[in-house]
């Protein structure tokens, strides 16, 4: 069994700046991190490795800096490494994103098992892991809370469904997108980081795509548009109460019953 | 080459609310609000408002959504419709787009929908996006999406320029629906199944998490933070939130400790609400939980710290203890 898990290179916090002058989000490398939601990707590659069996690929799509999280999916125990790059790629949305990813997958050859994330902590779509069944014409579940069960045909799983969850069983090849907690995702060993600091990672760029269409990918490819990104307002009115708890409560008091709260 | 020019958007005309039927059978709130904030955007550039429905039995009470701003109703009600398949559901969705062709299509932000979306704008090759907050129409249809990203740190303005239908997704309780107008009639129109519909998944069992309130509905939340000392003082802002008739939610860190159950937290990582009156209790006021509390009406903080950064967010911003304050404000209450 192949199993390949998606990655994605996140800023390392999301108090992002906005220049004022180009309305351009600032970004640097090296603040930049593992996006949170692929360690449960990563841990639930892992976890069917060990109880079935299985060869994992690591892929990730960004500058050649993101190497580093393939380096850090290295030392929590992932086989093999992909790194999709190059300008061509740059200003993809979600659907030249997972575009590019499908095509490397194509290059690659089809896993048994594309696992993702739930969404990113930067983009926050949600919506690369459905794009990319849908592009390499995969079955998909989204939201999984558990593995069942897994054979050589199929995979079960349970999925959040809100008030309701939903137990599917799924032709492979497919690809999950997997909810936080699936399984508690283990920490980097500091053994693997030393033994796989030099392991060779597979580097891909545009001239590897089957597809050789510049209009399928990066800016050109997007159909989405960002025109602005602005702060978020905040423009509710301010009022600030203090003095003994007897004297608060009595004005919480008529507030409430002017709010007919009460 | 999929690139629409100006010319073709015309081909491309009115707005299109996805209903997602539960497995209960309801259609999910989020729908009323879709087509509340649809009926504004097509009033305002002189478009229809189409509701389309997937599922089996669906012809019931359907007369309701004319009334709540739907002008068409297009049901495609078949026995392999029963359960929420996406692969099958996709191929309706992208029969419908063909056949209908809508310029705009809006589905609710729920874990089924957020599945059907990208399926069904990568199958199309269009612009999808997610968790707006806030929608306009430009005259040539262009839709004006605004979206948080980064935590709700920063806001994205999003247009989809050169294709059709745009989709968004739109999380529950960020519009609000219509007051309701009987007089409002609408057709009703049943769409056969297409002949091919691909599924490669089978459903062997649909569960029912356990019933607890959802915070989304409440009007009046009482929110604990790590204010809060110890597990056995969430009573006293319990006895808070039965009082006022809402329900007490809570932030990550609570969660973390195991005092409540996950599906209690607001926020980023828990659930957005929107109630009438939320009142947090012992919250600093981090971005994340922020996120999730921007829709409230009215929100009352009870913080000893006059600097924090809840201060800021809060119409009302108490400077107190909560171990005082709340045993005082239950006793006025009586
Ligand atoms: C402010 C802002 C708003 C945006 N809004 C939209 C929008 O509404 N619609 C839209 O189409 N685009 C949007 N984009 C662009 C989009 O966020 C990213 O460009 C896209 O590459 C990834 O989307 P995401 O980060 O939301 O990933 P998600 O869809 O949230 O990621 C889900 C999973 O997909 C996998 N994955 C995602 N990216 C990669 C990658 N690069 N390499 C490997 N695996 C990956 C991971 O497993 C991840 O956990 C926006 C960008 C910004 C900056
Ligand atoms: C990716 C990501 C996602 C996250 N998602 C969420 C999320 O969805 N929801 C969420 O809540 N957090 C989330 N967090 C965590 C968030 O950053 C904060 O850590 C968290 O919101 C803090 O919770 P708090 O306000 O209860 O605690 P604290 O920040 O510790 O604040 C406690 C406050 O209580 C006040 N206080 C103390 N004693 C009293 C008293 N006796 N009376 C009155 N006031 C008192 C203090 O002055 C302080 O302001 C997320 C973080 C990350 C990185």
């Amino acid at each position: 069994m192949k199993i390949l898990i998606c990655i994605k290179q996140v800023p390392g916090t999301t108090q992002v700046d906005i220049d004022e002058k180009t309305g351009v989000l600032k970004r640097s490398a090296a603040a930049a991190k593992m996006n949170p939601y692929d360690l449960f990707a990563i841990e639930t590659a892992l976890q069917i490795q060990e109880k079935y069996g299985a060869e994992t690929t690591a892929l990730t799509m960004g500058p050649a800096y993101s190497e580093a999280v393939l380096r850090e999916a290295f030392s929590m125990g992932i086989d093999h490494g992909v790194l999709l790059t190059d300008r061509i790629f740059g200003g993809a949305d979600c659907l030249a994103t997972s575009y590019a990813l499908s095509q490397a997958v194509r290059f690659l050859g089809m896993p048994d098992l594309i696992v993702c994330g739930k969404q990113t902590t930067d983009g926050d779509t949600a919506q690369v892991g459905a794009e990319l069944a849908e592009a390499l014409d995969l079955p998909q579940a989204t939201n999984v809370l558990e593995i069942i069960d897994l054979s050589e045909k199929a995979i079960v799983v349970k999925s959040d469904l809100g008030n309701f969850t939903q137990t599917v069983e799924i032709c492979l090849p497919c690809l999950i997108t997997v909810e936080k907690d699936i399984y508690e995702p283990r920490l980097p060993s500091y053994k693997r980081k030393i033994s796989t600091k030099d392991k060779p990672i597979q580097i891909l760029t545009f001239a590897d795509m089957p597809d050789q269409d510049k209009n399928h990918y990066g800016l050109n490819g997007s159909p989405t548009r960002v025109v602005r990104v602005f702060p978020p307002a905040h423009e509710k009115e301010n009022e600030v109460i203090q003095g003994s708890p007897d004297e608060i409560a009595e004005l919480l008091f008529q507030k409430l019953t002017r709010l007919k709260v009460i | 080459e999929e690139v629409i020019s100006a010319a073709n958007k015309a081909e491309w005309q009115g707005i299109t609310v996805y209903g997602e039927i539960c497995p209960d059978k309801t259609v999910h709130p989020v729908a009323y609000e879709l087509l509340g904030k649809a009926r504004e955007l097509a009033d305002k550039v002189g478009c229809k408002v189409c509701l389309l429905l997937i599922g089996n039995h669906l012809n019931q009470n359907l007369e309701d959504f004319f009334h709540y701003g739907a002008d068409t109703i297009f049901l495609y009600d078949h026995p392999i419709l029963e359960d929420f398949q996406v692969e099958r559901y996709a191929g309706i969705m992208e029969d419908y787009v063909a056949k209908q062709k809508p310029s705009v299509i809006l589905i609710g932000g729920t874990p089924s929908g957020r599945s059907l979306a990208p399926r069904i704008a990568a199958r199309l090759k269009t612009g999808l996006t997610a968790d707006c907050t806030q929608l306009d129409m430009q005259p040539n249809s262009d839709l004006d999406q605004i979206r948080p990203a980064f935590g709700g740190n920063i806001m994205a303005h999003i247009r989809t320029p050169y294709h059709r239908p745009q989709f968004a997704t739109v999380r529950y309780k960020i519009f609000s629906a219509m007051e309701p107008d009987l007089s409002r009639k609408g057709d009703l129109i049943f769409c056969a199944l297409p002949e091919k519909l691909q599924c490669r998944s089978r459903q062997l069992e649909i569960g029912i998490k356990p019933k607890i309130k959802n915070i989304e509905d409440m009007d009046i939340l009482v929110v604990a933070g790590r204010g809060i000392k110890k597990k056995e003082d969430l009573a006293l802002l319990r006895r808070l939130s039965e009082r006022l008739g809402g329900d007490l939610a809570c932030t990550r860190p609570l969660i973390e400790a195991g005092w409540m159950d996950a599906r209690k937290q607001i926020g980023l990582s828990g659930r957005t609400v929107k109630p009438k009156l939320l009142i947090a209790c012992g919250i600093s006021g981090s971005v994340q939980f922020a996120a999730g509390i921007k829709a409230s009406e009215m929100i009352i903080s009870i913080n000893t710290d006059p600097d924090a950064a809840i201060n800021q967010i809060a119409n009302i911003a108490v400077i107190g203890d909560l171990y005082s304050v709340i045993p005082a404000l239950l006793e006025k209450l009586g």
